[in-house]
Order: C-alpha cells, then structure tokens, then sequence
C-alpha cells in the first residue's frame, strides 16, 4: 500500500552546522541530506555556508568545494561537469536536475539538495539505481535487424529519418524523469518509466531497427507502458529539455494504429 | 533473500501484450461523455423548478430516453476503466487489489442496470 509517513528510522534529522569562513559577505547556505549506512543514525540534513565569491556557478562547484575544504565524507557521483554524463543528477531545490548545470545564483534562498526521491539510498545523495538500469537493459537498448549489414558501407538512414531521433538520443540516462515520476514511485517494479520508455521509443522510431513489431509487443503491458498518467513531470524536470511523455504517447499510439 | 538477477526481476513474467484495448477505450469513452454531460447538465440545468410531469415527459421523449442510456453506458464504462487503474496503482496487497477491482466492476454493472431500469420506468410507466 501506499505509505503516508516515513518509517521511524528514515525520518530526516537536523544534522551538523559548519560557519563560513571569517570576512565572507557573499554567503548562500546549502542544505544537504546525509546518511551513512555505516553507522545507524537516521538520516539527517546537514547545514554548509559557501563563500560565493571563492565557488565557481554551479551547485556541483559548491559540493565539490564542500568536498575539498569542509567535509570529504560528503559523498556523490559526479564526472563530466557539463551535463553529458548523468552521473550528478539529484534533487535540487524540489527539482530533480543535473548539479554540475544548475546555476546555485537561480536559486533563492538557501539551497536544498537531496537524492533523487524514491530510490534506496547508499550514501548520502548516490542512489541505487540497479533497477533503472535493469529496466534499460530489458528494452535492449541496441539495433535489431534481420538484414544483413551491407558489406561495403554503414546502413543507411535518410535526413528525415534521422531526424526523427531528434529529442531522443540527446538523454544522458540521469534518471531525473523517471525518478520525478509519481507512477514510478509507486509502481516502479513493474513499470518501465520514461527514462526507458523514452529509449525505448528511440529504437521504435529507428528507420534502420526491423524489430519494432516485437518492441511494441514487449511493452504493451498494464505496467510496464500503462501506467504512465500523462503527469508530465518527466517533461517538467529534464535536465536536458526532452519530453519523455511525448515520447510514451507516440509508443501508444504505434500501439494503437497496428491494431 | 533473493539472488535473482536485477534483470530477471524487471522482466519478470513478460509482457502481459495487452492493456492498449484498455487504454483506447478510456478515450473513446472520455471523448463521447463530454457532449453527453453538456447536453445533460444543459437540460437539467432548463428544468430546474419544473412540474414532475414535464421532467416525466422529457425523459419520455424517445431521443432523449436514448441519450440517456448512452450517458450512463459511457458513463459507468469509463468509471470502471478508471477505477480500476486508480486501484492498481496504489493498493499493492494482491488479495486487496483484485478483491476491490471486482467490487467495482460488479458495482459498475449494477448501478448501470439501476439506471437503465429507472430510465426506462419513467418513460415508459411515468
């Protein structure tokens, strides 16, 4: 069922208050949740004042300066800090969005940063997304055919087909849509998700794949496709500015017109 | 404890390679309620204060005895589709889910019949 309220060992604590430095006048707090599987605490929301005037734009420069000269047990993933990797996706000011692209000056007041909701935690703000990628594994995320490749070139794809994988294969997998996702929340064991759905989709509208037939029947599903309600907030909080719900409904409609 | 693969678990028991008939009917059915409701809220909305004979006669018109019986055909239809979906969403005890699903499809039908057999009393016997 649907759980209203925390279980007791997951409520969020006040946790630790480090001051700024001496003489910083352009400070701007940041609100960090913290939990450690290594010892039993709860988790607990740990307070950094950040002199912006010695921090580079983004929220991923502030964790990474509070990293180096505040508290290296802060822990998360991060890597390209230009928005192609996925690696840094978390929660940021009620958002799901890449840290290493959100401009810390956008947000007012102070700054809260969270894992991405929903999904087990193992330390601080790196989730598990063991099953997230499962669930793009299962929609075998590669080309399918049944001819063979021509022995002298590449296959070949006209300019409008191609185009047709415009606001598709722009997606880093960060997982920012799927985890926004209240049907996810809910029912994400057997529902896909639009970060899948979304690669999924990507094959589908593939000219070259000659397995769409069987896609769709892999996802024609009450759960698996089905569950998506048109909440849009996959839309809402990519951090990438693609539309994963546009691309749900075009997966349905497919569905819809082999009938 | 389980050491099933994570893939094994999203995979599951397959594709269940339905749900679309579902899903398209929800639309179909949205889709002939909203002239239905107007048309039907528009009418109530012009017999407000009216003698119980000119209700009567109204439901008795044979057009407006039909459209009736489409409105809650259309209407009981999609509130079981949407139930339903509303229902597996969120009640994951198995038992529970399918227990309620039922409910409301066996409530669905029966408050349908209820209608029809009301439509069709008072056009008909007055």
């Amino acid at each position: 069922m649907v759980e209203f309220s925390l279980p007791s060992h997951s409520k969020v604590k006040e946790g630790k208050k480090y001051k700024a430095p001496e003489g910083a006048d352009n400070i701007k707090r940041f609100q960090i949740y913290r939990w450690d599987p290594d010892d039993q605490d709860n988790p607990r929301v740990d307070t950094f004042e950040v002199d912006l005037e010695d921090c580079g734009p983004m929220v991923l420069d502030a964790l990474i300066k509070i990293k180096n000269e505040i508290d290296p047990s802060l822990t998360f993933r991060r890597s390209c800090r230009e928005g192609v990797c996925g690696s840094c996706a978390m929660n940021v000011d009620g958002t799901n969005t890449l840290s290493c692209i959100k401009d810390i000056g956008e947000i007012g007041g102070d700054v809260k940063v969270y894992p991405l909701p929903h999904m087990p935690v193992i330390k601080d703000l790196v989730p598990d997304l063991k099953q997230a990628y499962a669930q793009y594994a299962s929609i075998e995320p590669w080309l399918k055919t049944k001819t063979p490749p021509p022995p002298d070139r590449e296959r070949l794809q006209s300019p409008e087909e191609r185009e047709k994988l415009d606001g598709l294969w722009e997606c880093v997998l960060c997982f920012c849509c799927s985890t926004s996702c209240p049907s996810y929340w809910w029912n994400g064991d057997r529902y896909l998700g639009p970060a899948a759905l979304l690669q999924a989709y990507r094959w589908i509208a593939d000219s070259r794949d000659e397995e769409t037939g069987e896609r769709l029947d892999g996802l024609e599903d009450p759960f698996r496709l089905y569950r998506c309600h048109t909440i849009m907030n996959c839309a809402k909080t990519c951090p990438k500015h693609l539309n994963p719900a546009r691309a749900i409904g075009e997966i349905k409609k497919a569905i819809v017109q082999r009938k | 404890m389980s050491l099933r693969t994570d893939l094994a678990k999203v995979r599951g028991l397959g594709s269940a390679k339905e749900g679309s008939a579902h899903w398209w009917s929800q639309r179909v059915t949205a889709v002939a309620l909203v002239p239905l409701i107007f048309w039907f809220v528009a009418s109530i909305i012009s017999l407000v204060g009216a003698q119980q004979a000119v209700v009567q006669a109204w439901v008795a018109t044979p057009w407006v005895s039909v459209l009736l019986i489409l409105l809650c055909i259309a209407m009981f239809h999609h509130l079981q589709l949407g139930m339903q979906v509303i229902l597996e969403d969120y009640i994951h005890v198995e038992w529970l889910k399918i227990a309620s699903v039922m409910i409301i499809k066996f409530l669905a039908v029966a408050l349908l019949l209820a209608s029809i057999f009301a439509i069709l009393k008072v056009a008909f016997l007055g």
